[in-house]
């Protein structure tokens, strides 16, 4: 099964993410910031890497723009997951190499669906 | 997939007090003068947490309520608005506001609707007035979707998608799009190759296809927006309704690139009714299963880590002895030896481990007082800054916990009667501005918590006459400054002239320094008229677990708290005095000590020592004052856990608690303050 590398500093939203993509059989390995994603993209390659926009120490927009830097990450998926319904955050997401967006509040269905769609 | 939501909410909330503290922490911490982008951004931050957990968890009102909060410190973060005390203050209240919300919905309970909605108002009136620098920015042109949830097209859409060549580069994938598509209804999907490369020139990493798709039935424009929401921007695309495009071509017959296949008459499939499902399913939140507020403990996971490390040794130590005891000669007396010493000190290191997971930083109960302070000065129209020293200072849990109330009513009163107004400081030459000093460090087995102010003191004269005129002590008690401070913890003494609602009504120090003496603590307090006061608590480290040194008196033996012990001597017939009516003395060092004479109180007939030339005197100190307990000798120090003598029998006067010594017999630990009472009567 795919594997996705879940990113949120939010620890609730973190576990909720990860339950509800573990419960649909995914391989999830979850980080709490931006560093910590990085370092855990390193070691091994995600098939997809949900993330948080708005985190310490590295927020998500960084994240994806130095994951997409790798060569492993060329392709692979990146969402972000962010309240901003605006097109600023979008934008800057989009400029650093997100795939796409799934916009907060959502419910695992939503979720569960948007990862499945990305991955197949 | 149904998902019972309700296993996130303690985190949710847990996280959520957290984020509030946060935020409360930040604003105060905010400099008027000067204000720093990145505080707002910690700030906003955590409310944008909130926020974005509440309206997931289904908490709406908290998410409405936190979306207002978060659009007000955007624009602090942005430069577009000020940053103001007035500002502040109403953030403050709705930290307040949320955090009882929370703390609502935490219990069941029901929301204060009235002051949800007060403090929204005043969220919203800052936002509409307020210091706004410029008009706030034009909400960025609403993303230009026409409103065509409505118009359904009755044939289908043709879709041209161009995508730019790094439109792979987003991990975007057209083919995937397309089996989304294809969910909306029959899909056509025709491939344009005439952007290709030459094979030489080609870089597959690139995107040169281009495609002409037919989506046929009655499908929502939105649905195939929504499809290709992701790539705005890195493709040229174009819907147009079927019927309008069969018309055009029908007036273009030239273009070639439209295959002939899209014909209006034919292949219109059975419209197929889809529309984005709408999945969004109330979660139910009224779950019961909801945990309440656990007595769950946060713990360092470094600390985890050593206790893992310290379990990994004892596990190895275990396997040498058992290896040891197999075939055991006495040859292998030695390593048996060390094997068991081995094993004393991992299980020594692992006690130790195991009662550093209960210890907590004493931040947890300082971290209110910034707030504390910021509120009664504004109230009391002082101004007075609040200074926290050793809040990294670990304390056990039950400590912080029990500590918080008295040391708030300890604050309170430094802020209001300790601290003067700003005019009476100028006047006494002082900076107008008021210094509380809360400091926390460890000292010996103890951990002191000082309380300190440099206000007006206390006037000792003051204390004295109206300590005479309550009645408390004798016409013409002398009284050493020590035993006048003494006063102000006794009952119903209370020394401001006026009550005032801030910090009670002369029930106060009394009260908390019996809680203190319940924790095993005791608390003084030393004052200098004009230069200001200090009220120092000392509070055993844990309070399961106790340094003792065993004493013998006769065929019993009792645990001494180490850290109550100064030394332990034997005394001469000439350091001993005999004072009519008040018992023993000795002298130590130019000292007078009473003497408690152990096998006395506790009654122990099989005491071997009745001279006290005889037996040993351990000198001690309880509640500032220093004594001799005499008993018969000294047995050996030892770390022994406490079992409470209150709930397994009743309370005993001089006794804090017992223990089970190595043996198995039981020996009671001495409260020391309490001894010197019983000595007393």
């Amino acid at each position: 099964m795919a594997s996705i590398l879940a990113v949120d500093d939010s620890a609730s939203m973190r576990q909720m993410v990860s339950f509800t993509l573990k419960g649909a059989g995914y391989d999830v390995v979850e980080a709490v910031d931006g560093v910590d994603a990085l370092s855990k993209a390193k070691t091994r390659k995600f098939d997809c890497v949900v993330t948080d926009v708005n985190m310490p120490n590295k927020d998500g927009i960084s994240l994806i723009k130095d994951l997409r830097a790798l060569p492993d990450y060329k392709f692979v998926p990146l969402l972000m997951l962010t309240t901003e319904s605006g097109m600023d955050k979008k934008q800057q997401g989009k400029e650093a190499g997100a795939t796409g967006w799934i916009v907060k509040p959502f419910n695992p269905d939503q979720l569960l669906k948007t990862i499945q769609k990305v991955l197949g | 997939m149904s998902i019972d939501m309700a296993q996130f909410h303690q985190v949710f909330f847990e996280e959520s007090f957290e984020g509030l503290d946060i935020m409360e922490s930040g604003l105060l911490n905010l400099d008027m003068g000067d204000v720093d982008a990145e505080d707002i951004n910690t700030i906003f931050r955590a409310a944008h947490s909130i926020k974005g957990g509440s309206g997931t968890f289904g908490f709406t009102a908290v998410s409405d309520f936190t979306h207002i909060l978060e659009t007000l410190l955007d624009e602090m973060r942005d430069g577009r608005r000020k940053v103001t005390q007035p500002a502040v203050n109403v953030l403050l209240g709705s930290v307040d506001c949320l955090r009882e919300m929370l703390t609502a919905i935490q219990n069941e309970s029901a929301v204060d609707n009235a002051s949800v909605a007060e403090h929204k108002l005043a969220l919203e009136i800052e936002l509409k007035g307020g210091a706004l620098l410029t008009s706030p920015h034009a909400e960025p042109a609403a993303i230009a979707k026409i409103n065509t949830a409505i118009s359904l097209n009755e044939q289908g859409w043709a879709i041209t998608f161009c995508p730019h060549v790094d439109l792979l580069k987003t991990g975007n994938d057209p083919v995937r799009m397309f089996r989304e598509l294809s969910t909306l209804g029959e899909l056509e999907i025709i491939v344009d190759l005439r952007g290709l490369p030459d094979f030489y020139d080609y870089n597959p990493e690139e995107c040169h296809l281009s495609w002409q798709l037919n989506l046929l039935g009655q499908v929502n424009i939105e649905a195939i927006e929504d499809i290709f929401d992701w790539v705005e921007g890195n493709c040229d695309m174009s819907i147009q309704s079927l019927a309008d495009k069969a018309a055009k071509v029908a007036q273009l017959s030239a273009v070639d690139l439209v295959d002939d296949s899209v014909n209006p008459d034919e292949g219109v499939s059975p419209a197929i009714q889809l529309a984005a499902v709408e999945t969004a399913k109330s979660t139910k939140e009224e779950s019961k299963a909801a945990a309440k507020g656990s007595s769950s403990i946060r713990v360092d996971t470094s600390k985890i880590d050593t206790l893992i490390n310290m379990v990994g040794e004892l596990v190895i130590t275990q396997s040498m002895l058992s290896l040891v005891g197999e075939h055991f000669e006495l040859g292998k007396l030695d390593q048996l030896k060390s094997g068991l010493a081995q094993l004393e000190r991992h299980t020594r290191e692992l006690q130790e481990s195991v009662m550093n997971i209960r210890m907590l930083p004493i931040s947890f109960v300082f971290s209110r007082f910034p707030r504390l302070t910021h509120d009664l000065s504004t109230k009391l129209g002082k101004k007075i800054e609040l200074k926290l020293v050793g809040e990294n200072t670990e304390v056990d849990k039950t400590v912080v916990e029990l500590i918080s109330d008295p040391l708030v009513h300890l604050v309170r009163n430094s802020l209001d009667h300790g601290i003067e107004m700003p005019a009476d400081r100028i006047a006494a030459g002082k900076p107008e501005m008021g210094t509380v000093t809360l400091e926390a460090y460890h000292r010996g087995g103890n951990i002191v918590i000082e309380v300190r102010d440099d206000g007006k003191g206390l006037d000792k004269h003051k204390l004295k006459t109206k300590a005479i005129e309550k009645g408390l002590i004798e016409k013409d008690a002398i009284l050493t400054d020590k035993q006048i401070f003494e006063l102000i913890f006794m009952p119903g003494f209370s020394t401001a002239e006026q009550v005032t609602d801030v910090s009670g009504r002369g029930v106060g120090m009394d009260v908390v320094r019996r809680n203190i003496q319940a924790l095993g603590g005791n608390i003084e307090l030393i004052s200098e008229l004009g230069k200001g006061s200090t009220i120092a608590i000392h509070l055993p480290l844990t309070l399961a677990i106790l340094d003792g040194q065993s004493v013998a008196v006769g065929d019993e033996t009792f645990i001494v708290p180490l850290g109550s012990i100064i030394e332990s001597i034997n005394v001469t017939d000439k350091m001993v005095n005999r004072v009519a009516g008040k018992g023993e003395t000795f002298r130590l060092r130019g000292d007078y000590l009473p003497i408690v004479r152990m096998h006395e109180i506790f009654d122990v007939k099989s005491a071997k020592a009745e001279k006290l030339t005889d037996g040993l005197m351990v000198v001690v100190e309880g509640q500032g004052t220093r004594y001799g307990l005499f008993v018969d000798d000294l047995l050996g120090q030892q770390q022994v856990v406490i079992k409470s003598l209150e709930a397994n029998y009743r309370r005993v006067e001089g006794v804090s608690g017992a223990t089970i010594l190595g043996d198995g017999s039981v020996a009671l630990i001495l409260d020391i303050p309490g001894l010197v009472r019983l000595s007393n009567q």
